[in-house]
């Protein structure tokens, strides 16, 4: 199962680190990276694969939720199927 | 692959227009529930709602969680109860009233729809025993929804049941006067019912309907609104086109989420709804996406123009997003529920009479409408025989939802909180309608429903 990523607030050093490396404790793979500063603001998004992931998309989604805390960012995990959905035909 | 643009406007719609799906309503059929003994059919019914909406909640929930999309409420709607309790033997009808809460309780639903009665051609004994418990019924509960069906275009108006109704609306208002009369919100008058309608307070299971089904109600007046500011002055061809291809992405993700639903709990699609349902926030209104087409305020000359152009192009994106498209689908315009509405009311634009005429192209019909607490019954039946009248003759489903609030009056506002919002009490005709109403029998359907 795919998921993307979306990662938004102000840039800091080491958010990819962090992120990536949450994301490594977890077993997830990172297929495709894109990253932007949008309106003077960190903007990423991330395709993951969570086929082989070592936690429920529940307690995943939770981690990243608590990481962004830490970090003062907005980092949110959807199944990819939702965006497919609206933006292809 | 997609692209991050595409990535970011879903998160923007989500977080800040809005966008959710308002409800995920599984279908029940209660048929196999009758029994002569009362008891004991409110203990099946009991049992096989539970039985069937086991995991509706907690799957709701999962979905949520995985897809990043909020869907505002769980609901179930069952077969109308008329028709199942009209097996058992006894006078007393709120008992399976009591029973369909208890099970929304147990559940842990939002809403359960299917307290009703067809009558649009005439009463049985079990719908006539239904419709005088209504009061009672409501009072009793919390979350069940009541609704009657008094007239169709094939059948005419039941206007026995037009004028019975006037009175259950009044004395649905009386016996919850200690909370505003909030019963009324939960009690639809409609024609044209429909069977598969996911949203309240009209929903029920319809007779032809399968064992079980999922019906989803799709929402997204934000990101209609947030859509035309970026085409402000062009011409409405422009503005048709974008409305559609924005109910075109959120009727995807209903579809998405119905299929999901669908499979984990093992149930039937249904439908999608394609129904622009507003909220009292701020920016989820639709009122303020017919503003957005040139109105000084909603209700102002124009408005029924605008909503016409809306609710067709909402239909025409929503269509091919889905596999199976039913329910209301259109645009709802319930004024309480309505932050722009609220606003043109209270601003006296929006009148009772510019709603009736917006409710001939809108999806449903006057809904969570505030009105004096000493309006006669007649005057209230009365309403609800022109809004059938507008169903009956163009096609369409059309319904009231009146709050007639006991001890209010023009200038006062209802707070009902939450998703009901607040409604500023609107002046009715005071002259009398009395002499039609007492009449009696029934409007003979019109000439097109005579299509065989």
């Amino acid at each position: 199962m795919n998921a993307i990523v979306t990662v938004v607030g102000r840039d800091r050093v080491g958010i990819i680190a962090a992120i990536c490396s949450r994301l490594a404790d977890h077993n997830v793979n990172i297929l495709d990276i894109s990253q932007t500063i949008l309106q003077g603001s960190f903007t990423m998004v991330m395709a993951v694969d969570l086929g082989a992931a070592a936690a429920p998309f529940g307690e995943l989604s939770a981690s990243l939720a608590e990481l962004g805390k830490e970090m003062g960012l907005s980092i949110r995990i959807q199944r990819e199927e939702i965006f497919n959905a609206m933006h292809t035909v | 692959m997609l692209s991050q643009k595409e990535i970011l406007s879903t998160i923007e719609m989500i977080d800040q227009q809005h966008l959710d799906i308002r409800t995920v309503t599984m279908g029940i059929s209660l048929l196999s529930c009758c029994d002569p003994d009362p008891v004991r059919a409110c203990d099946k019914i009991y049992g096989k709602i539970c039985r069937c909406a086991e995991k509706l909640v907690r799957t709701g929930q999962d979905i949520e969680e995985e897809f990043g999309i909020p869907i505002v409420n769980k609901r179930i709607s069952v077969t109308p109860m008329a028709l199942v309790a009209g097996a058992s033997e006894t006078e007393d009808y709120v008992p399976f009233a009591l029973a369909l809460d208890r099970a929304a309780k147990t559940c842990g639903v939002d809403f359960i729809g299917g307290y009703s009665a067809l009558v649009q051609k005439g009463f049985t004994e079990a719908d006539r025993r239904l419709i005088r418990s209504i009061p009672e019924a409501l009072a009793r509960t919390e979350l069940v929804c009541a609704s009657v069906n008094v007239g169709s275009t094939r059948a005419g108006i039941n206007m026995d049941a037009v004028a019975l109704m006037g009175r259950i609306v009044k004395d649905t208002a009386a016996a919850t006067a200690d909370r505003d009369g909030l019963g009324c919100a939960k009690l639809v008058v409609f024609c044209n019912a429909v069977e598969d309608n996911p949203f309240m307070a009209g929903a029920f299971h319809g007779a032809g309907e399968a064992e079980k089904v999922i019906n989803v109600g799709v929402s997204g007046p934000g990101v209609v609104y947030h859509a035309l500011q970026a085409v402000r002055g062009k011409p409405f061809d422009v503005v048709a086109e974008t409305v559609k291809k924005t109910a075109f992405r959120v009727t995807r993700m209903g579809q998405l989420v119905a299929q999901e639903a669908s499979r984990r709990l093992d149930t039937p699609f249904g439908i999608v709804d394609l129904s622009l349902a507003p909220t009292p926030a701020i920016g989820d209104s639709v009122a303020r996406i017919l503003e957005e087409m040139g109105l000084e305020t909603c209700g102002t000359h124009g408005t029924t123009a605008a909503l016409a152009l809306l609710n067709d192009a909402v239909k025409k994106g929503g269509v091919m997003a889905s596999s199976s498209v039913g329910g209301l689908s259109g645009a709802f315009i319930p004024v309480s529920e309505d932050e722009g509405m609220i606003a043109a009311a209270r601003g006296g634009t929006l009148c009772l009479d510019k709603l009736e005429a917006m409710t001939c192209v809108c999806s449903v019909g006057l809904d969570m409408i505030a009105v004096p607490g000493d309006t006669p019954a007649e005057t209230v039946a009365a309403i609800i025989a022109d809004e059938a009248a507008i169903g009956m003759v163009n096609n369409k489903t059309t319904a009231v939802r009146l709050l007639v609030t006991p001890g209010k009056t023009v200038g006062d506002t209802i707070e009902m909180g939450g998703l009901l919002g607040s409604a500023p009490v609107m002046p009715v005709h005071r002259e009398s309608s009395a002499d039609f109403i007492a009449r009696g029998g029934r409007i003979p359907a019109p000439l097109h429903s005579l299509k065989n």
